[in-house]
């Protein structure tokens, strides 16, 4: 045990915070997040520039364009950046689930076709998964794909799906079989967004922003080389992508926790805070050190066995909450202040958009209840629910 | 970055818990004879030569399991103030000790000599009597001393704050090793007992707040590890780890002693059942030298007020 960084990693960290200090513009710094990242340009240079500097897709096999280095640099690089507070690569879906899929499963033209232009922002992806009678039983999707000669066409309606409104790309579970039910019968696709008969139509969300989008698909056309894995395996190809998303994304979430976190403590230094509130900020400060290290010990484990370990499966469920509880308090000490929005707000109205935003963690990428569902039956080993 | 036991300490670990399992009320002469109670005792001296990560394994084994002895009073508390000749004592189990810092003194029954502190220094008490009191936690008493006189100069007083931040740590490891074991029972039952024709971990309304027991025990146990490697390596952020990782493990492992409990039904509420002795020990660690409200405020004051830095 050495939570220390090794000399490899030491020097690792030491050049990226050198080169974010001299490459991350400063209009770019301290960015809020949310939809308006996605306006202009700048995030997507800044991508690039990521890209080009080797830091999109560390963990990546060195042949398909990534780093090819062990998960520990992955961790450095989303501290440094959360450090630097520097906006994310453009690809989230890409970079997460669309690539790490793709390894796994995707042919060679596929990979070949997609890998690098992922890390280059070049290809901005989306996740069609959810439909509005499959959402945490996702074994119930609908949207059909039915093979004529070289081609699917597939017809159906998607829903909650973020950046589909910018996305080049889409990861689609389809029914292939018409008479399959549950995890059977599933076909999982890469859709090109520009095809003809894909409609993309944002939905508003409670912060007023659009992040998330329904998408309809009417006889879309998907040349069968589009298939990823086999078909009527796409079941299998779906957990994969649900592994990533929920399994490497832990220390992405702590990252941005601590700054909120130090935010939090500034916004407390500035204000003043009752006992009650120190009591609370000290606590949200060591359960963001408990969720750290957990992190960590999860990460011991993937590089020494391969294999996550078993804990790795609480860091999103209690990133969520922990995160919608720094919200609440920092509404709590803006007082009246925290009505107001926009220009008028106290900090760029940060607070406001995180407390609103995070209503949804605990919802996005598995809903809290589900999440804990495969805790007790899959890490407990308690007998299943449904 | 590494953040794993190596094989040694895995091995120390399942050795302890197989030990522990088989001997429940060890003599302090058996855990010497393991090499245990001098298992960070320089080699010259008859120990093992470890350090903390390796106290910090058994302190969680022994929490687990419920040992009375006083281990924790000896080896993470006292240890460091004791001049050579005396660690070589606790190392072949000749000597335990515990700390008389306040009116009530843990492990008074069990322990074999009392450290005071008194002025800038900390002293063996000598010629003292000894007076048990009737407490909650059966597996770790407290007495109160009478008369005495001060023996022996042990160390400075100013290693007190060390030996704070070590007891601190290796109770907030007992308490995982309380937390752990209760939550494991609790599993155990909610796959065997049976209601309304189904094992009652099917009902969510058990099976998730055992779910949040597990996060939080695991998150816990994190900063216990992260506070014992602190101490380990002598890091400077010890102290604060050390206080963090008791205010959250002692509130998770009672959490987890009460949640466990309920999903027993009424047997979880009987005095034969293991239950209530786990719960007293995680109850006895959360009021231990300052409770989580209190911790809390020491970190705050680091946060806000720059205090302690
Ligand atoms: C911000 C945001 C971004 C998203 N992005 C995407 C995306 O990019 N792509 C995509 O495909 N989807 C996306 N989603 C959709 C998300 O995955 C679903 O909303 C989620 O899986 C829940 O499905 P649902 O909305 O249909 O709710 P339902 O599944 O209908 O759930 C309603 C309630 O019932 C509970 N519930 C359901 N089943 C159980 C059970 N077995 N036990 C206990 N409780 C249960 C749920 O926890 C929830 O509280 C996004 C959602 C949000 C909020």
């Amino acid at each position: 045990m050495d939570l220390r960084d090794t000399p490899d990693e030491a020097r690792f960290r030491a050049e990226l915070r050198d080169w974010l200090a001299a490459s991350l513009p400063d209009g770019l710094r301290g960015h809020r997040g949310g939809a308006a990242r996605f306006e202009g340009e700048a995030v997507r240079e800044w991508s690039r520039a990521l890209y080009e500097a080797g830091y999109a897709g560390l963990t990546w096999p060195k042949e398909y364009g990534g780093g090819g280095c062990p998960y520990s640099y992955q961790a450095i690089f989303l501290e440094e950046m959360a450090r630097a507070e520097a906006p994310h690569h453009l690809g989230v879906i890409g970079l997460g689930m669309a690539g790490p899929t793709i390894i796994a499963h995707g042919s060679e033209a596929q990979k070949a076709r997609h890998l690098s232009r992922i890390l280059s922002a070049d290809e901005i992806w989306c996740q069609g998964f959810s439909e509005p009678g499959a959402g945490s039983d996702l074994s119930a999707v609908r949207t059909s794909a039915r093979l004529e000669a070289d081609r699917f066409v597939v017809d159906g309606q998607k829903v909650w799906s973020s950046f589909a409104h910018i996305a080049d790309w889409c990861l689609l579970l389809t029914r292939s079989d018409p008479g399959s039910e549950r995890h059977a019968g599933l076909t999982y696709l890469i859709v090109d967004m520009r095809s003809p008969g894909v409609e993309v139509r944002p939905l508003r969300q409670m912060t007023g922003e659009a992040e998330f989008n329904e998408i309809f698909f009417s006889a879309v056309e998907v040349p069968v080389e589009n298939v990823l894995g086999e078909v009527g395996g796409g079941w299998q190809v779906a957990m994969t992508t649900l592994l990533h998303e929920r399994g490497t994304l832990g220390f992405a979430l702590t990252a941005a926790l601590e700054v909120a976190v130090r935010k939090l403590i500034e916004l407390a230094q500035d204000r003043g805070a009752t006992a009650t509130q120190r009591d609370a900020i000290a606590r949200e400060w060591i359960e963001l050190q408990g969720l750290r290290f957990t992190a960590y010990r999860s990460l011991s484990a993937l590089m020494k066995t391969g294999v996550p370990g078993p804990e790795g499966s609480i860091l999103k469920l209690q990133w969520s909450e922990a995160n919608q509880r720094l919200g609440k308090l920092a509404l709590e000490l803006l007082a009246q202040d925290a009505q107001l929005l926009a220009d008028n707000a106290p900090y760029g109205g940060y607070w406001q958009h995180h407390q609103l935003r995070s209503r949804g963690n605990t919802i996005e990428a598995g809903t809290s209840e589900i999440l804990r569902n495969i805790v007790a039956e899959r890490v407990l080993g308690l007998p299943r629910s449904r | 970055m590494d953040f794993a036991f190596t094989p040694e300490q895995d091995e120390l670990r399942s050795q302890a818990r197989s030990f522990l399992a088989a001997h429940p009320e060890p003599s302090w002469a058996e855990l010497a004879g393991l090499g245990w109670t001098g298992v960070s005792v320089p080699e010259e001296l008859g120990g093992a030569g470890l350090g903390f990560l390796e106290e910090a394994v058994l302190v969680e084994e022994m929490g687990r399991a419920l040992t009375h002895a006083p281990f924790w009073s000896t080896v993470a508390v006292v240890l460091p103030a004791l001049p050579p000749e005396l660690q070589a004592q606790v190392a072949a189990g000749e000597a335990s000790w515990t700390l008389a810092l306040g009116p009530l003194v843990p492990d008074l029954d069990t322990a074999t000599r009392i450290a005071v502190v008194g002025g800038d220094s900390i002293w063996e008490l000598d010629g003292a009597g000894r007076e048990m009191l009737q407490t909650n936690d059966a597996t770790r008493p407290l007495g109160v001393v009478t008369g005495g006189s001060a023996g022996r100069r042990l160390a400075g007083s100013e290693l007190l704050p060390r030996m704070r931040t070590r007891s601190r740590a290796a109770l907030a490891l007992e308490a995982c090793g309380v937390g752990a074991r209760a939550l494991e029972l609790a599993v155990a039952y909610a796959k065997e007992r049976e209601q309304f024709g189904r094992p009652i971990g099917v009902y969510q309304a058990i099976s998730h707040p055992l779910a949040t027991t597990y996060m939080e025990l695991e998150l816990a146990r994190s900063l216990a590890l992260w506070a014992a490697w602190c101490i380990a390596v002598d890091d400077p952020q010890a102290g604060l780890a050390a206080a963090a990782a008791k205010a959250q493990c002692a509130e998770a492992a009672v959490a987890a002693c009460e949640r466990s409990i309920q999903a027993h039904g009424g047997i979880g509420f009987t005095w034969e059942h293991v239950l209530h002795r786990l719960y007293k020990r995680a109850l006895w660690i959360q009021s231990w030298d300052a409770s989580g409200a209190q911790l809390r405020s020491e970190v705050a004051a680091r946060l806000l007020d720059g205090e302690g830095e």
